[in-house]
C-alpha cells in the first residue's frame, strides 16, 4: 500500500523530472541552434497562452471544439448504448449489426473526413459526424459485451422477486452492465478526442484548437503551437480525471464492481 | 419476452442452439448471415446513389466505385499507395514497439527511470497524437520522416504503459523463488520477468499497433507524403473523384480488418490461452 | 390439502452426448410450514429440482402445484436463495437489495423501507442497512439474501446450498439463525444441501436422492425437538441412517 508519504515523494520526484525537462528544452531553444522561431522559449510560450486566453481567442477556439466533441460523443451515447443492449438482447439485431461493425471498426475515423467534406462542406458537421463515427464502436461494443456479462444470477434473482421486463431492463440490466458502459464511454471519448481534433485540422474551419495548431503551422507561430496543445492536454485530462473518473468513483467503485486503480 | 434471459446458464449447462447444425450447412448458414447485412446496406446505398439524393459525382453508384477500385488496382496505383502506407505503418511500430518496450521493462524496473519517465509520459500522453503533426512537421520538414517519427511517438505510449505496468505486476514471491533457486539477474529477467510480463507487453503491442493504424491515415493527409492511402483520400478530393475516395476506403477496411484478423486476434488469444491471466 | 404438489417431475437435457436425464419421476407433498431438505451428492438433480419448482427450469413431464395452483414460471410465491454470494446487487445497499421485491410490486418507498428494515433486523443486520455488498462478509451477504427472498412476503422459500460456501464456524451460526427465521415466519422452506448433519439439524423431513438418473431414494422423517442439540444420541442416529441410505447410493454408482 502507498501511503501519504510515499506519494508526496513521488510528487515531488516528478516536479523536479519536469523542473530538469523544462530546463533542458529552455537551454536548447535559447542556444540559438535552431530558429528561435520554430522552438520558442518558454516565457514566449507561456505569453502566447496567456494572451489567447485574456483576449478570449483560447476559450473561443477551446468552446467550439468542446461543442462537437460532446455533440457528436452525446449523439454516440444515444445511438451506441440501446443499440448494443438490443444487440446482446435479441439474435437478430446482433446477426445484423455485428458483421457491419467489425468491418467499419478498423477504418479510421479521419479517412471518412474527404468524403465528408464533400457530402456536407466544411464546417461543424463533418467534425461532428466524425466524432459520433469514432465513438460509437467503443460505446456500441462494450455495452454488447457489459449486458452479455450480466450475472445471469441477478437476472434470476429479479425474476423470482417479480420484475417485469422494464424494471429488468433499467434496474438490473443497465446497473449491471454499467462498468462496461462507462469503461466503453471513457475509450470512446479518447477517441473522439483524437478525431475532433484530426478532423478540425483536416476540414479547416476557422475555429477550434486542431484548427488553431494546424493555422499556426503556416505562420511558423510555434509558441501559439505549443500553446494550444497545452489546452489540448489540460481539456482531455480534466476529462479524463473529473468527468469519467467521479464517475466512476460515484457508481461502479463504490459499488465494489472495479477495483480503484493504485495511485 | 424473456428471450435475452439464459435461463438455465447459471447452472452450467450447454446451451442448446450451440449443439444443432453443425457442419457443412451451418457454415453455410453464417456465411449468408455475414454477408446479409452488407447486402441491405449496398441496396440501401444503391437507392440513395440511383435517386440521386446527392449529386451522382458525389455519391456515385457501387459499380462506379467497382470500376474505379479495379481500375486503380490494375493500374498498380492503389498497390502502391497501399505498399507505402503499411510501410510507413511497420516501420513506425517497430520503432515504437522496440523502443516502447525498454522503456517500460526501465521504468519497471528501476525507480530512477521510473522517476524520469513516468511524469514525461503522463503529460505527453493524453494529448491526441494528431495534434502533434503540425509540430513534428514544423519541426522536421514535410514528407517520410515526420509521418513515421509521428506514428512511432505516438502508438509508443500504450507500449509503455501497458509494459511497465506488466513488469510491475510480475509477482514478487516468484522473483524471490527464482532468486531462491540461484537465479542471477539477467536469468531473472529472461525466465521470470519477461514471461511474467509479456501478456500485458502484448496487449501494448496490440493498443500500440492499433493507435499507429489509426494517426497513420490522418498524417498522410496532414504530411503531404508523395503515396500512401491517406493521402490518396486527401488527394481526390480536390477533383470530386469520390469513386477513388471510397476505393480508398475499402483499401483501408481491407488492411484494418486484415490487422484485425491476423494480428490483434492471434495476439489476445495466444495471451488468454497459454497463460489464462488476462480477460 | 398440501402446500406443495410435485407429481411424477422429470426432466431431460439436451446434450451432445445424448438425452440425459437430470429428474426422473419425482413425486412429493409437502404440508404448510413444513421444512424439506433435499440432500444428495453433486449430480443428483437436487438443484435441478428446486430450480424447476423456483420456476427456472421447465420440466419435460409432469407437474407442480403450490397452493393448488400449477406453477408456470416463476413468481412472488416463492423467494429463492443461491449459493453464490453474487446474487446481491452490488449497486444497491443491503436495505436497497432487501427492499427490490417489495419495489417490483410497486410498494411506496417510506412502506417498502420499513418492511425492509425490519427484515434486516430479522437476520440481525439492521447495523449494515447501508452497506454495500462488498463491504459485507460472505455471511452476512447470504442474511441479507435471505432477508431479500423473505421480504416480498413468499409462502415458499427455496433455498440452494445457501451456506456451502461459508467457514464451518459461520455455517454453524447461519443454520441456528436460519431455525430462528424459520420459526418465526413459519414459511414452507425446500432447501438443497449434501451436508447430512447440516440436513438433521434444520429438516423436518429429509428427501435422499441418487444421481444417473436423479431419483428419490428414501425418505426420512426427523421428529427430533428444537432446538436441536447436534451432539445428542438421536441427533447421531438420525445422521447414521441417513448417510446408510447415502452409502448404499455410492455402492449402486
Amino acid at each position: 500500500m502507498t501511503g501519504s508519504s510515499d506519494r508526496v515523494r513521488s510528487i515531488r520526484r516528478a516536479t523536479v523530472t519536469i523542473l530538469v525537462a523544462a530546463l533542458c528544452y529552455e537551454a536548447i531553444a535559447r542556444s540559438g541552434y535552431f530558429p528561435a522561431v520554430l522552438v520558442p522559449t518558454i516565457p514566449k510560450i507561456a505569453a502566447a497562452l496567456w494572451r489567447s486566453l485574456l483576449d478570449g481567442t483560447m476559450l473561443i477556439h477551446a468552446g467550439f471544439t468542446l461543442y462537437r466533441v460532446l455533440f457528436g460523443f452525446s449523439l454516440a451515447i444515444v445511438f451506441g448504448v440501446p443499440l448494443g443492449i438490443m444487440m446482446a438482447r435479441y439474435r437478430p439485431v446482433q446477426n445484423f449489426v455485428l458483421p457491419l461493425a467489425s468491418a467499419l471498426m478498423p477504418v479510421p475515423s479521419l479517412a471518412w473526413v474527404p468524403i465528408f467534406i464533400l457530402w456536407f462542406g466544411l464546417g461543424n458537421t463533418v467534425s461532428i459526424l466524425v466524432v459520433f463515427y469514432a465513438a460509437t464502436f467503443p460505446i456500441l461494443l462494450n455495452t454488447w459485451s457489459g449486458v452479455r456479462s450480466v450475472n445471469p444470477l441477478w437476472l434470476r434473482a429479479a425474476g423470482a422477486m417479480g420484475a417485469d421486463e422494464n424494471s429488468l431492463f433499467w434496474k438490473v440490466i443497465i446497473p449491471g452492465a454499467s462498468p462496461f458502459i462507462i469503461t466503453g464511454m471513457r475509450q470512446a471519448f479518447l477517441r473522439a478526442w483524437i478525431a475532433v481534433v484530426g478532423a478540425e485540422m483536416i476540414a479547416a474551419s476557422d475555429w477550434g484548437l486542431g484548427w488553431t495548431i494546424f493555422d499556426a503551422k503556416e505562420f511558423l507561430n510555434a509558441d501559439v503551437m505549443i500553446a494550444a496543445l497545452v489546452v489540448i492536454g489540460c481539456i482531455g485530462f480534466l476529462f479524463e480525471r473529473l468527468v469519467f473518473g467521479s464517475l466512476e468513483k460515484a457508481t461502479v467503485m463504490r459499488w465494489g464492481m472495479v477495483k480503484a486503480v493504485k495511485s | 419476452m424473456r428471450d435475452g434471459v439464459p435461463a438455465i446458464s447459471a447452472a452450467g449447462l450447454p446451451a442448446p442452439e450451440r449443439w444443432i447444425g453443425r457442419g457443412e450447412n451451418a457454415r453455410w448458414r453464417v456465411i449468408a448471415r455475414t454477408a446479409f447485412p452488407f447486402l441491405v446496406l449496398a441496396a440501401i446505398w444503391e437507392i440513395v446513389a440511383r435517386l440521386e439524393v446527392f449529386p451522382r459525382r458525389l455519391f456515385p453508384t457501387l459499380e462506379e466505385v467497382a470500376s474505379a477500385f479495379v481500375r486503380l488496382t490494375l493500374s498498380g496505383i492503389l498497390p502502391h499507395h497501399a505498399f507505402d502506407t503499411l510501410v510507413r505503418l511497420t516501420a513506425g511500430f517497430a520503432i515504437a514497439a522496440i523502443a516502447g518496450v525498454i522503456i517500460g521493462i526501465l521504468m519497471g524496473r528501476f525507480r530512477r527511470a521510473e522517476d524520469i519517465f513516468l511524469p514525461l509520459v503522463s503529460i505527453a500522453a493524453p494529448i491526441p497524437g494528431l495534434a502533434y503533426a503540425p509540430l513534428f512537421l514544423l519541426w522536421f520538414g514535410l514528407g517520410n520522416f515526420p509521418a513515421i517519427l509521428l506514428v512511432a511517438f505516438v502508438s509508443a505510449f500504450p507500449v509503455i504503459f501497458n509494459t511497465w505496468t506488466g513488469v510491475k505486476a510480475v509477482k514478487e514471491i516468484w522473483v524471490r523463488s527464482a532468486q531462491a533457486m540461484g537465479a542471477d539477474n539477467p536469468k531473472l529477467f529472461r525466465h521470470v520477468i519477461l514471461p511474467g510480463a509479456l501478456p500485458y507487453i502484448l496487449t501494448g503491442l496490440r493498443l500500440g499497433l492499433a493507435q499507429a493504424w489509426r494517426v497513420l491515415v490522418g498524417v498522410e493527409m496532414l504530411a503531404a507524403v508523395p503515396w500512401g492511402l491517406g493521402w490518396m483520400i486527401f488527394g481526390a478530393r480536390e477533383f470530386l473523384n469520390t469513386d477513388v475516395m471510397l476505393s480508398g476506403i475499402v483499401v483501408i477496411a481491407m488492411i484494418g480488418l486484415a490487422l484485425e484478423k491476423l494480428v490483434f486476434e492471434k495476439l489476445e488469444n495466444y495471451t488468454v490461452v497459454r497463460w489464462g491471466m488476462m480477460s | 390439502m398440501s402446500h406443495i404438489e410435485i407429481r411424477d417431475v422429470s426432466l431431460v437435457y439436451d446434450t451432445p452426448a445424448g438425452q440425459v436425464p437430470g429428474v426422473q419421476g419425482v413425486s412429493l407433498d409437502m404440508r404448510e410450514s413444513e421444512f424439506l431438505c433435499l440432500l444428495g451428492p453433486s449430480g443428483c438433480g437436487k438443484s435441478t429440482l428446486l430450480n424447476i419448482v423456483a420456476g427456472f427450469l421447465t420440466p419435460t413431464s409432469g407437474e407442480i402445484r403450490i397452493g393448488g395452483k400449477a406453477v408456470n414460471g416463476h413468481g412472488t410465491d416463492r423467494g429463492v436463495v443461491f449459493q453464490d454470494f453474487a446474487q446481491l446487487f452490488p449497486w444497491r445497499t443491503a436495505l436497497g437489495n432487501v427492499a427490490f421485491g417489495l419495489e417490483m410490486k410497486g410498494i411506496p418507498k417510506e412502506e417498502r423501507d420499513e418492511i425492509a428494515f425490519n427484515q434486516l433486523k430479522l437476520v440481525k443486520l439492521e447495523k449494515f442497512v447501508k452497506s454495500y455488498p462488498h463491504h459485507l462478509s460472505g455471511g452476512m451477504q447470504q442474511r441479507v439474501a435471505i432477508a431479500r427472498a423473505l421480504a416480498y412476503n413468499p409462502s415458499v422459500l427455496l433455498m440452494d446450498e445457501p451456506f456451502a460456501a461459508l467457514d464451518a464456524m459461520t455455517r454453524d451460526a447461519m443454520q441456528r439463525l436460519l431455525a430462528d427465521v424459520w420459526r418465526e415466519t413459519r414459511k414452507t422452506i425446500i432447501y438443497v444441501t449434501h451436508n447430512v448433519a447440516e440436513a438433521v439439524y434444520l429438516a423436518d423431513r429429509v428427501i435422499v436422492m441418487t444421481p444417473h438418473p436423479g431419483k428419490v431414494k428414501a425418505e426420512v422423517v426427523i421428529d427430533l425437538p428444537r432446538p436441536r442439540d447436534p451432539l445428542s444420541v438421536e441427533f447421531l442416529d438420525c445422521q447414521k441412517q441417513l448417510l446408510a441410505h447415502l452409502g448404499e447410493t455410492h455402492q449402486v454408482s
